[in-house]
């Protein structure tokens, strides 16, 4: 095998655990007041209680033992919302909500702020509230669902997003007293081929993206804030994903995606600060956006039976790579650079200019990349006796057009496109980090 | 026996009842706490929960809480095994300030901060409240013993105005007078839809009346063994099978065929199944009406509360389906019913929930305003006075509308119980 896995597999290493907080708090919450600044140099939420710090240290050496790996534990806070180059947890749960017709923009940062302090107690493994499953006494519904009790925070990092519809309806209606801060670089993505886009499990007001090393914890999440979501906006549709199809941290393994190839080995990564802002973080546009990024999210169905009957070679030409060891057909081994113009000793191209990896390589779009975050997923299985599986897409970018050109480039005749069938698509805008005692996009609202 | 006290607004005026408007006659505010107002201070910081006194009267106490430390911090009343928080203000960010209200009982508590939200509780302090307990007193325990009472009678009314209704539906449908039975379907079950939650609690008499087909085949073997005359599928729902005769390709609620051990009953049959539906409300009207009915079936103001709640699940859960009246889609009388049964059961506990409390108050408020709009958005659909459309010409987005909003009123109401018993 081209990749024994290692005793101590960089994924549980001490490195990937602190990828997420070593980015620089620049905004600390008040004068003299740096316990962010603190998390940012200590890599531990835990510093209150040592029990939790010890957790994140033996994380690192005890890969095995269950217990550490529920210790796992994010900020919520920081210059950046967690979720997105925290290293790609295993489980996702992602949701998106419609604010119901008479909710005022009062009941939308009152929902932001409810969200907010839910998400800061989860986030650290914690029940919703401080009452939460069991002790809230007997004559009321427990303020918590209860079933991540004692599960603890397994890594879970919950990113809000806004869509389109939240600054202005599709009618033109400015419903929040938004449409000013809709920015101009929030474009709807155009349609794309072999797009069966259906309206039901697309889109939304908001998007909540929970992901955890623990199903149990992700769900837990999206339930308890769609609950908390009651009487102010309402779940539109929702995805569940496992084994995620990217690495967003170079102490990452690169996984592998249901077409049993490895996935995103050139995905942007949390170590590499200069291509992220250039790429991922949003700079241009209303201030309140900064700092954030655009999530584009689109539910690929894959044809995985057609698939599973193609030769290996075959199979090879349409990525680009060789399957086993994700090495470009170019030659050397995962991580070195294609050459697309490499050639056989009969002339022709080694690597297929119809392969996935020339068509999206950022080489062949103008240096454009992206932050992939997405997880595979199967929802049983049609009347045919097919599975219903693929990848849940996810990609940040710091502009929709961005994504979109290299997306164009890559359905108009990717080999791959072959196999699949895009049934949602959406793009929101995730706002900026947040400190301590502020909501979810907050400057949003007091812009 | 005092007339039947039931706010004709809220069962609507087209709503076939007659009942009187409901007052609560000199029912003025009242401070019924025993204690002026105490106020607190308590101090939270990364090690300690200061608060200036670790005793207190009985009646409404204010903590004026001071985060001091600089991690955001919560502050806990907890009860005297120190598990359960009485009262909480969670979410003080470092430097600010916040206030906590609650009207204390005398007895033993603990005070304490969670600075960080997380871990062991900081500076957790015993706390003593001493005093007479607060109680409802005067024109506030008469309220809390009118309410039980007066919905002990609405539960009557509505039985006593089912059973001559019933007579007349079973009647027709006997007679094989199918046009004026099906007219008379919707309308006849209102009376039995307001007060399901009470009629569910009683025995097999719901299996009798109300059951689905599905429903008894699941059941069957249990159901006769609870009540040996009870050998077939009886009631409302086969009446109404029988009534809208389902196409020979149709399907039950659980994908099963229609007419898969189920064809038309005979016009013997018929007599019999009405007849027993007669008799049946007639035991649902002298089981009601006994004397040792409130005591024999524990009905108290909790009753009441958990039955606004209840009305709301049975909507949630059968209604907005369409699973009900799966043959003739009369789901929204049963909608309207339910809802009203709710309502008539929420207005009565209201007042008792506003007079302990602000939190009460705001509670209150926000129920009414849930109902509000439920009550709006299925007046869109029609009224019980001039019927309501067939539920299946209602959407599938329309159906989501009315889930949102049953949640949404669902909500807040789940709350309403602790409102009226709990201590904050």
């Amino acid at each position: 095998m081209s990749n024994p896995p290692t005793p101590e597999s960089p994924r549980d290493s001490e490195s990937e655990v602190s990828a997420d907080r070593t980015v620089p708090v620049e905004t600390p919450a008040a004068p003299g007041l740096s316990r962010r600044g603190l998390l940012a140099l200590g890599g531990g939420v835990g510093l209150a209680v040592g029990a939790v710090a010890g957790g994140i240290t033996g994380i690192a050496v005890t890969k095995n033992n269950s217990s550490s790996a529920a210790e796992l534990e994010y900020s919520f806070y920081g210059e950046h919302q967690s979720g997105i180059i925290t290293p790609a947890q295993d489980r996702m749960h992602f949701a998106a909500f419609d604010m119901r017709d008479d909710a005022t923009r009062d009941d939308l940062i009152s929902l932001l702020q409810d969200w907010s302090y839910a998400t800061s107690r989860m986030m650290m493994g914690l029940d919703v509230s401080a009452k939460g499953a069991f002790r809230g006494g007997p004559y009321l519904p427990p303020e918590d669902t209860g079933e991540a009790s004692g599960l603890g925070p397994s890594g879970l990092t919950i990113t809000f997003g806004f869509g389109r519809s939240l600054f202005r309806s599709d009618d033109g209606t400015d419903r929040f007293g938004l449409a000013a801060q809709l920015p101009e670089d929030f474009t709807d993505l155009p349609t794309m081929v072999n797009d069966f886009i259906q309206p039901a499990r697309s889109g939304g007001d908001l998007c909540v993206q929970a992901c955890s090393n623990d199903p149990q914890v992700a769900v837990h999440a999206i339930r308890n804030l769609t609950r908390i979501a009651f009487g102010r906006a309402q779940l539109k549709w929702s995805q569940l994903g496992f084994g995620r199809t990217s690495s967003t941290s170079t102490a990452q393994d690169t996984p592998r995606n249901l077409f049993g190839q490895k996935d995103g080995t050139n995905n942007l990564k949390a170590e590499e600060p200069d291509r992220l802002t250039e790429n991922v973080w949003i700079t241009d546009g209303p201030a309140w956006s900064h700092g954030g990024s655009y999530l584009v999210a689109r539910r690929i169905a894959m044809t995985i039976e057609v698939w599973d009957g193609v030769q290996l070679q075959e199979q090879d030409r349409v990525l680009g790579r060789d399957k086993e060891s994700g090495a470009p057909l170019s030659g050397g081994t995962e991580f070195t650079a294609p050459d697309f113009a490499a050639t056989d000793d009969g002339g022709k191209l080694l690597i297929d200019i119809r392969s996935h990896v020339a068509r999206t390589h950022p080489e062949n779009n103008d240096g454009i990349a992206m932050l992939r975050r997405g997880y595979n997923y199967v929802d049983g299985n049609d009347d045919t006796g097919r599975l219903d599986a693929g990848l849940f897409f996810i990609a940040f970018v710091n502009q929709p057009d961005r994504f979109a050109a290299v997306h164009t480039n890559m359905a108009r005749d990717d080999m791959f496109v072959e196999y699949l069938k895009t049934t949602s698509s959406s793009v929101f805008v995730v706002p900026g980090g947040i400190g301590e005692s502020e909501y979810v996009g907050q400057s949003l609202f007091e812009a | 026996m005092k007339s039947i006290t039931v706010n004709r607004a809220t069962l609507g005026a087209g709503a076939a009842v007659g009942v009187a408007a409901l007052t609560f006659s000199g029912c003025v505010a009242n401070v019924s706490t025993t204690s002026a107002d105490g106020v607190l201070t308590v101090t939270s910081t990364a090690d300690a929960c200061t608060v200036s006194s670790n005793t207190t009267t009985s009646g409404n106490t204010t903590f004026q809480i001071t985060n001091s430390g600089t991690q955001t911090t919560e502050f806990y009343l907890l009860s005297s095994d120190g598990l359960r928080i009485v009262a909480e203000k969670e979410n003080i960010a470092p430097g600010s300030n916040a206030e906590l209200t609650v009207s204390l009982q005398p007895g033993d508590y603990f005070t304490a901060c969670k600075p960080g939200m997380r871990g062991e509780n900081v500076g957790e302090t015993a706390f003593t409240v001493t005093g007479e307990a607060v109680e409802l007193a005067g024109e506030d325990a008469e309220l809390l013993s009118t309410a039980v009472s007066d919905y002990l009678n609405f539960v009557k009314n509505e039985v006593a105005e089912l059973q001559p209704e019933v007579a007349k539906f079973a009647q027709t449908y006997a007679e094989g007078d199918d046009a004026t039975a099906r007219d008379l379907f919707a309308t006849t079950r209102v009376h039995y839809e307001r007060i399901e939650p009470i009629a569910e609690a009683l025995g097999v008499l719901d299996p009798r009346i109300d059951y689905r087909e599905i429903d008894y085949l699941a059941e069957a073997e249990a159901l006769a063994k609870d009540d040996e005359t009870f050998t077939q599928w009886l009631g409302f729902h086969r009446m109404e099978k029988d009534l809208w005769v389902p196409a020979k390709d149709a399907v039950q609620p659980d994908g099963t065929s229609a007419w898969d051990g189920w064809e038309p009953s005979t016009a013997a049959e018929r007599k019999v199944l009405a007849d027993t539906l007669v008799s049946d409300v007639n035991k649902l009207y002298e089981t009601v009406n006994a004397d040792d009915f409130s005591s024999a079936q524990g009905v108290d103001i909790a009753t009441v509360s958990n039955g606004a709640s209840g009305l709301l699940e049975e909507i949630a859960v059968g209604k907005v389906t369409g699973e009900e009246d799966w043959w003739s889609h009369t789901d929204l009388y049963d909608f309207q019913a339910n809802l009203q049964g709710s309502r008539v059961a929420f207005e009565l506990v209201a007042p008792i929930a506003e007079r302990k409390s602000e939190t009460g108050k705001e509670l209150v408020a926000s129920i009414t305003s849930e109902f509000d709009k439920l009550q709006a958005q299925l007046d869109e659909y029609g009224s019980l006075k001039d019927g309501y459309v067939s539920y299946d010409t209602v959407t599938r987005d329309q159906q989501r509308e009315l889930v949102d909003q049953i949640d949404a009123t669902r909500e807040p109401l789940s709350k309403l119980t602790n409102a009226v018993l709990g201590i904050n």
